[in-house]
C-alpha cells in the first residue's frame, strides 16, 4: 500500500520541536525559574498545536495508509533510513503523548518535587516528549530503536533525582531491566534484518524500513522466526511490563515523582504494547501464532497477579501501580488473540489506560501533597474534606474498573470477548479451549478490579476525615484544600476524554480498525 | 648480486611521519632554551605539530583513493603503504595525541620535565601513525616498539609516586615479554613463508601441508603479542595497575591510542596474513572476546576507584572490538567486521577521552580517584555532570549517543557471520552490554543523586585546554550518535590495500 506523502515536514517538526525548547532553556540562568517554565510550557503547547494540526490534516478515510510519510537516507552503510509516517494505529498514541506532556507540565508549574531544580526537570520532560513522539512516528527499525531508548535516561533521572525515599534502588532497577530487554531486542532486530536480507531475491534492496519487514518478514522460516521473536518479545515485554518481567514497575511507579508516574503509565508502557502490534506480530506472523498462547497465558497471569497484588497493598500509589500490571494484562490478552477485535481493543485499552491511570497517579500525587502520606490506613474522609477531589477520584476509580460508558470499558470488555473466539489460525492449532479457559479466568480479574478499586475508594474517600489531617482545634490542617486551578487545568482535558471516549468509542475504533485489519489478515485463514 | 638500490621515497605519502619527526627534534631543542616559566610552549608546539601532521593526511585523502607505497623499489614495495584504511587511522591517532596534549597541559608535573614528556608523546604517536601503514612483519614490529617504549616511560612519569613507578615497571616488563613472544611467533611465520610481507604470509599460512604445527604456533604467538597491547583477557593483568598509577592523561592515551594501535595490528594481521588460518584465530579470538567482555565487566562492577573502573571498562570494551574480528572471515562478514572495528575504535576514542577529561577536571578539585568523590557533582558542576553522563551513556551504548552505533556495528557484523559462533557471541555481547550499564549508571547515580561527600561545593575551575578537549569529545560523541553515517563509510574492505 502506497503511503501518502504530503506535509512531509510535519511529523519531524512535531517530534523535534521540544528539543528546540531544550536548547533555548539551556541559555536561561538557573535562578530565572519562571522564564524556564514559560519556555517549557510554551514549547509543549506549540508541540501540541502541531499535533492537533496533524490530526486535522489526517485523512480519516484512508487511515490504514501511512500519512505525512517521508523517507530519507540516514545511515547508508547499514541501510537504516529516516522513514516516518503515521497511520490510524499510531496517530492516537502520537497525539496522546503530546497531550500528556502538556498536562503534566501544567501540573508541574507549582508542583516541582524536591530537590527542586525546576529547569532540569522541565528539560527532562521535553526530551521525553521527543522520544515518545519519535517512537510512534518511526517507520524504520533503527530509528524506532533510537527513539525507544531515548526515553530511558530522562526517566531514569526523573525517578532517581526527584523520586521518593527508595528512588536510587527503583531507578537502577528500571534502568537495568529496560537495558536488558533492549539489548536482546536489538540483537533480534539485526538478526531479522540479516535473515530477511539473505532470503530476499534482491539482497541489495534490503533496508531497515518497516515496509521491508512487512513484505519480507513473513517469509522467514518458522523456527528462525520463533527465535527472533523471542528477542523482540523480551524487549517489549519488559517495557509493557508482562509477568514475569514486571517487578521493576511497582518500584519505579511508587518512587517516581507524580509527573514521572503519569508519563510512565500513560505513554512509556505503551511503547511495549505498540511494539508488539507494530513490529513483532506483523513482521513475524508465523512466530506470533506460535507465541500467542504463551503470551495469552502470561497476560492472564498478569491480570490475576496484578489484581491480587492490589488487594495486598497498603500504599495507594503502589496499588495503582499494580493495577497497571493487571490492565496491561488485558491489553496483551487482546493482542494475543490475533483478531481485529482483540487488537482494536488493545489499542483502545492503551489510550484508555493512559488517560485513566494517568489521572489516578495525578490524584495520588495531590493526595500525598495534602496528607503527606499515601498509607491507605491513615487516609479517610476525603469526600468530606475535599469533595471535588474525592469525586474525581471516585470517577477515575469507576473508569478504571471498566464501568460501561467510560473509556476503560472499551479496552477490557472487547478484549475478553475476543479471547473467547481467538483468530482462526489459533483455533485450527487447537488452542480454542486454552483461550476459553483464559477468558473465564480473566473475567474473574474484572471482578477483582472492581473489588480493589472500590475498596480503595471506600477506605480513603469515605468515612470521617483522617486524624492526621485534623488540627488540634478540630479544623482541617492548612495543607488540606480542594482541587486548585493548576490541577483543574491539567485534569479537565483528561476527564473529558475519558467520558467522550467512553460514549463514542467509534472515534478511536474507526481510526485503528483499517490498519488492524491489514495486520490480522493472515490470521483469519 | 646484492647491489643495494635505494628505494624511491614518496615524500607526500610519508609527510605525516616526517612532520612528526621534525616536531620531535624541534620540541627537544626548544625545550633546551626556554626558561622554566615558559615551558608551556613545548606543549603548544607539540599540539601544533600533531595538527600539522594532520594536513598531509587530509591532502592525501582528498587527492584520491589511489594506494601508494611510501617506499618503493626492490624489496620494499608494499611494506609501508598509504591507503584509506591507513589514512583514517592516522587521523584518529593524531587527533587522539592532540587531545592528550590538551589534557596534559596542567597535569604533568609543572616545570622541569614537560619538554621530555611531549617528546615521548610525539614519538609514541609517531609509532602509532606508522602502525597504520605497516604491512610487513618488520615494519609492524618497529611501529609497535616505537609506540610502546615511550609509553613505558610516560606511565612512570610521576617520579616520586610509587604507584606510578609500579605502573611503569609492570607495563614495561609485561610489554617486553609480549614483544618477545610475538617476535618468536614472527620468526616462525617468516620461516614458513620465507617472506615478511603480510600478503606473502597470507598465501603460505594455509594450515595445510608440512609444518602445520609451526604455522599454528606462529599465528598464536603473534596474536598473543598484540593481545597484551589491547589488554585482552587473560593478558590484561597489567592494565588496571598501570592505568591507576600512571598520570591520568597518560592513562587516557594508553587506553585509547595504544589500544587502538594494537587493534590496528591485529586487523592487518587477520585480514592480510591469516585469512586462511581461520581455524586457528577464530576460536582463539572468539574465546578471548567472550572472556574479555565478561571478566572485564565483572571486575569493573566491584571497583571503587574511577580510573580503575574505567580501566576495566576499557578492557571490556576491547572485547566488543575483538568480537567482530573473530568472525571476520565467516560467511563473508569481512566488510561489516572491518567497518565495525574501525567505527568502534573512532567512537570509543572520542567517548573514552572525554570521560578521562572529566576525571582530570574533577580530581583536580577533589584530589581523589574514588567514585564517591563524584558525589553530588550535579549540584556544583552541572555542565561537567551532563557531559560525563553523555560519555558514560555512550560507553554503555545508549542511543542517541555515539557508543550505540559502535555496539550496533559489532552486533551487525557477528550476526552477518551467522551460524552458532556468531549467534552465541552476539548473545554474550548483549548480556555484557547490560552488565556494563550497571557500573556506568553507578557513577551517574553518584553524580546526580548522592550528596556531596564533604559538603564542599566550591565550583570547579576547568582549564581552557581541558574545556577544549571536552568540547571536541562531547560534540563528536553526540554527532556520531545521531549521524553515524558520517563515519560509517570508513572501513570498506577495499580500503585495506593488499598491495600497491
Amino acid at each position: 500500500m502506497e503511503p501518502i506523502q504530503d506535509l512531509q515536514w510535519l511529523l519531524s517538526l512535531g517530534t523535534f520541536l521540544p528539543l528546540v525548547g531544550v536548547l533555548l532553556m539551556l541559555f536561561v540562568p538557573k535562578k530565572d525559574v519562571d522564564t524556564a517554565k514559560t519556555i517549557a510550557v510554551g514549547t509543549a503547547l506549540a508541540t501540541l498545536a502541531v499535533g492537533v494540526y496533524t490530526a486535522l490534516k489526517f485523512d480519516y478515510g484512508q487511515s490504514e495508509r501511512l500519512q505525512f510519510f517521508t523517507s530519507n537516507s540516514w545511515i547508508k552503510p547499514i541501510r537504516a533510513t529516516y522513514t516516518i509516517g503515521l497511520d490510524g494505529i499510531s496517530l492516537p498514541l502520537y497525539l496522546l503523548s503530546m497531550v500528556i506532556t502538556v498536562v503534566v507540565m501544567i501540573y508541574s508549574w507549582n508542583h516541582v518535587p524536591p530537590p527542586g531544580n525546576t529547569k532540569a526537570f522541565f528539560i527532562l520532560m521535553l526530551v521525553l516528549q521527543t522520544g515518545m513522539a519519535g517512537t510512534f512516528m518511526a517507520q524504520d527499525l533503527i530509528l524506532f530503536f533510537v527513539f525507544f531508548e531515548l526515553v530511558l535516561l530522562p526517566m531514569y533521572f526523573m525517578i532517581g533525582v526527584w523520586g521518593g525515599d527508595n528512588r536510587q534502588y527503583a531507578s537502577l532497577k528500571f534502568f537495568l531491566y529496560t537495558m536488558f530487554g533492549s539489548a536482546l531486542m536489538l540483537v533480534g532486530f539485526i538478526a531479522l534484518f540479516v535473515v530477511t536480507k539473505n532470503n530476499a531475491s534482491d539482497p541489495a534492496a534490503a533496508n531497515f524500513s518497516f515496509q521491508w519487514f512487512n513484505e519480507n518478514g513473513p517469509d522467514v522460516a518458522r523456527n528462525t522466526a520463533v527465535w527472533i521473536f523471542a528477542g523482540l518479545f523480551i524487549g517489549f515485554a519488559v517495557k509493557v511490563p508482562m509477568f514475569p518481567f514486571h517487578t521493576w514497575l511497582p518500584d519505579a511507579h511508587t518512587e517516581a515523582p507524580t509527573q514521572g508516574s503519569v508519563i510512565l503509565a500513560a505513554i512509556l508502557l505503551k511503547l511495549g504494547t505498540y511494539g508488539f502490534v507494530r513490529i513483532a506480530i506483523p513482521f513475524l506472523p508465523q512466530a506470533a501464532v506460535k507465541w500467542a498462547p504463551a503470551i495469552a497465558v502470561l497476560a492472564v497471569i498478569g491480570i490475576i497477579y496484578g489484581a491480587l497484588g492490589c488487594l495486598a497493598q497498603t500504599d495507594m500509589k503502589r496499588l495503582i501501580a499494580f493495577s497497571s500490571v493487571a490492565h496491561m494484562g488485558f491489553v496483551m490478552l487482546g493482542i494475543s488473540t490475533l483478531t481485529d477485535l482483540g487488537i482494536n481493543a488493545a489499542l483502545f485499552g492503551m489510550v484508555a489506560h493512559g488517560l485513566i491511570t494517568g489521572m489516578l497517579f495525578f490524584i495520588a500525587g495531590s493526595v500525598k501533597e495534602r496528607y503527606h502520606t499515601l498509607q491507605i490506613s491513615q487516609l479517610s474522609g476525603m469526600l468530606k474534606q475535599m469533595p471535588r477531589m474525592g469525586w474525581i477520584f471516585g470517577f477515575c476509580a469507576m473508569a478504571s474498573l471498566g464501568l460501561p460508558g467510560l473509556a476503560g470499558f472499551w479496552g477490557e470488555f472487547p478484549a475478553l470477548l475476543s479471547a473467547w473466539s481467538p483468530a482462526q489460525v489459533l483455533v485450527s492449532n487447537g488452542h480454542l479451549d486454552l483461550f476459553r479457559i483464559l477468558t473465564t479466568i480473566s473475567a474473574l480479574g474484572t471482578v477483582l478490579a472492581a473489588g480493589y478499586l472500590l475498596w480503595l475508594f471506600q477506605r480513603t474517600a469515605m468515612g470521617e476525615p483522617a486524624a492526621i489531617s485534623v488540627g488540634s482545634a478540630g479544623h482541617d490542617s492548612h495543607d488540606i484544600h480542594d482541587v486548585n486551578a493548576f490541577e483543574w487545568a491539567a485534569w479537565t482535558p483528561l476527564l473529558i476524554a475519558i467520558v467522550v471516549l467512553g460514549i463514542v468509542p467509534k472515534l478511536l475504533l474507526d481510526l485503528s480498525d483499517p490498519g488492524v485489519q491489514l495486520i490480522t489478515e493472515v490470521f483469519r485463514k | 648480486m646484492l647491489a643495494f638500490s635505494s628505494p624511491v621515497i614518496d615524500y607526500h605519502a610519508l609527510a605525516p611521519e616526517l612532520v612528526l619527526s621534525a616536531g620531535l627534534c624541534v620540541v627537544l631543542l626548544v625545550d633546551l632554551f626556554v626558561p622554566d616559566h615558559r615551558r608551556w610552549i613545548t606543549g603548544t608546539l607539540t599540539g601544533l605539530f600533531l595538527l600539522g601532521a594532520l594536513v598531509p593526511v587530509v591532502t592525501l585523502a582528498v587527492i584520491g583513493d589511489d594506494v601508494r607505497s611510501s617506499l618503493s623499489g626492490e624489496g620494499v614495495t608494499g611494506r609501508y603503504v598509504v591507503d584509506n584504511f591507513a589514512l583514517v587511522l592516522k587521523a584518529l591517532f593524531l587527533l587522539t595525541g592532540y587531545i592528550v596534549v590538551l589534557l596534559s597541559a596542567h597535569e604533568i608535573e609543572e616545570g622541569h620535565y614537560q619538554g621530555e614528556f611531549y617528546v615521548l608523546l610525539l614519538s609514541s604517536v609517531l609509532g602509532m601513525v606508522m602502525m597504520a601503514s605497516a604491512r610487513d612483519l618488520v615494519s609492524l614490529f618497529i611501529a609497535l616498539e616505537f609506540l610502546s617504549i615511550p609509553a613505558y616511560m610516560m606511565a612512570a612519569w610521576k617520579k616520586r609516586d610509587r604507584k606510578s613507578n609500579e605502573a611503569g615497571v609492570k607495563y614495561y616488563l609485561l610489554g617486553v615479554f609480549a614483544s618477545a613472544v610475538m617476535l618468536y611467533g614472527m620468526s616462525l611465520l617468516y620461516g614458513v613463508a620465507g617472506s615478511t610481507l603480510l600478503t606473502d604470509i597470507g598465501k603460505s599460512v594455509t594450515l595445510k601441508g608440512d609444518r602445520v604445527g609451526v604455522q599454528v604456533l606462529g599465528v598464536v604467538f603473534v596474536i598473543v603479542g598484540f593481545a597484551f597491547k589491547v589488554s585482552a583477557v587473560p593478558f590484561h593483568t597489567w592494565a588496571p595497575d598501570t592505568y591507576e598509577g600512571a598520570p591520568t592523561p597518560v592513562t587516557a592515551f594508553l587506553s585509547v591510542g595504544s589500544k587502538a594501535a594494537g587493534f590496528v595490528g591485529l586487523v592487518v594481521l587477520v585480514y592480510l596474513a591469516f585469512p586462511q588460518a581461520r581455524d586457528v584465530y577464530r576460536p582463539f579470538l572468539w574465546v578471548m572476546a567472550a572472556l574479555t567482555m565478561t571478566i572485564g565487566n565483572l571486575i569493573a562492577l566491584k571497583q571503587t576507584n574511577i580510573v580503575r573502573m574505567l580501566a576495566y571498562s576499557s578492557v571490556s570494551q576491547g572485547g566488543f572490538i575483538l568480537m567482530p574480528l573473530a568472525m571476520a572471515f565467516t560467511n563473508g562478514a569481512q566488510e561489516t567486521s572491518l567497518r565495525a572495528v574501525i567505527v568502534y575504535l573512532i567512537i570509543y576514542a572520542a567517548t573514552n577521552l572525554g570521560a578521562f577529561a572529566i576525571v582530570i577536571a574533577v580530581s583536580r578539585k577533589t584530589r581523589s580517584g574514588e567514585i564517591t568523590s563524584f558525589g553530588g557533582l550535579f549540584q556544583y558542576a552541572p555542565g561537567l555532570t551532563v557531559l560525563m553522563t553523555v560519555f558514560l551513556a555512550s560507553l554503555a551504548g545508549i542511543p542517541p549517543l555515539g557508543g550505540w552505533y559502535g555496539k550496533f556495528a559489532a552486533f551487525r557484523a557477528v550476526l552477518d557471520a551467522a551460524g552458532g559462533w556468531g549467534y552465541t557471541i552476539a548473545i554474550v555481547g548483549a548480556v555484557n552490554a547490560v552488565i556494563a550499564t550497571a557500573y556506568y549508571v553507578n557513577v551517574m547515580r553518584e553524580m546526580w543523586m548522592k550528596p556531596v561527600p564533604d559538603s564542599d561545593v566550591t565550583p570547579i575551575k576547568v582549564y581552557g585546554s581541558v574545556q577544549a578537549a571536552l568540547v571536541i569529545c562531547g560534540v563528536a560523541t553526540l554527532v556520531l550518535g545521531v549521524l553515524p553515517g558520517l563515519i560509517a563509510k570508513v572501513g570498506a574492505i577495499t580500503d585495506l590495500a593488499t598491495g600497491p
